[in-house]
């Protein structure tokens, strides 16, 4: 199971839809890597809406992916995180302070535009 | 108390497994939709550890029914090397696999009783307890 990554002019999306389980945490961080080189991409939206639960490995994954993208020279913005899923995660002591996030894909995209001021 | 139901955890798959089957339990008790998502993230710690570190062993379901108390019990089984230092394990931030060190102490502030008992070279059991509130 692969995470599709879509392009949309100088950005990427990503909505994740799926159950992640381990493996396919480790491969999209590949994936998404890769496909920043490729494309040139200045920004990534990662839509985590449909997501119900963060447990601490993906939020390591996740928050390693925007450290890894930033150190690439692309932006990464997380929205549409669940109230259950970040209630859940301060429980589980994870704060995620250095990543950007945003309520829902459409201000993601105006966060992106601000920040890379584009 | 009802019959329980067992996931034996032995691939990397079976974390999702347990808490998906933990999280529909959970549903079917009336847990409401923050303490089902507690619980699903308490049982994928609780797995992804037996997978770690122990690499196999059980996550077992019981759903606590009576009068006073509704809720369900998680107990995680493994009879892996055990945990020498189990004050060491439940500091915030310990981690011996690279991890964010979340995990235990995560699991007890996740649920509402919690109880680890582990023998060095013969396995650990961790006991969780949620209530309907």
């Amino acid at each position: 199971m692969r995470i599709p990554i879509l392009k949309l002019h100088h950005y990427l999306l990503v909505s994740i839809q799926t159950e992640i389980d381990d493996h396919t945490a480790i491969q999209f961080q590949e994936d998404l890597l890769s496909k920043i080189h490729k494309s040139g991409s200045s920004g990534v939206v990662i839509d985590l809406t449909s997501v119900e639960m963060i447990d601490s490995f993906i939020a390591k994954v996740l928050g390693d992916v925007v450290t890894m993208s930033d150190l690439m020279g692309a932006k990464v913005v997380l929205t549409g995180i669940q109230p259950a899923v970040a209630i859940t995660l301060i429980d589980l002591g994870i704060h995620m302070k250095n990543v950007p996030t945003a309520l829902n894909l459409e201000q993601g995209l105006t966060k992106l535009h601000q920040e890379l001021g584009e | 108390m009802k019959p329980q139901s067992c996931v034996n955890i032995k691939k990397e798959w079976d974390i999702v497994g347990a808490r998906q089957l933990g999280r529909e339990i959970a549903k079917k008790i009336g847990f409401g939709i923050v303490d089902q998502a507690r619980i699903a993230t308490a049982i994928s710690e609780l797995a992804r550890n037996i997978y770690l570190y122990a690499e196999q062993g059980q996550i077992c379901f019981d759903v606590i029914d009576t009068m006073e108390h509704k809720g369900i019990c998680v107990t995680a089984n493994d009879s892996g090397p055990g945990i020498s230092d189990i004050g060491q394990v439940m500091q915030d931030g310990y981690t011996t696999s690279g991890g964010l060190g979340a995990g235990l102490p995560g699991v007890k502030r996740l649920m509402d009783e919690f109880d680890l008992k582990s023998v060095e070279n013969k396995g650990t059991q961790i006991k969780t307890t949620k209530w309907v509130r």
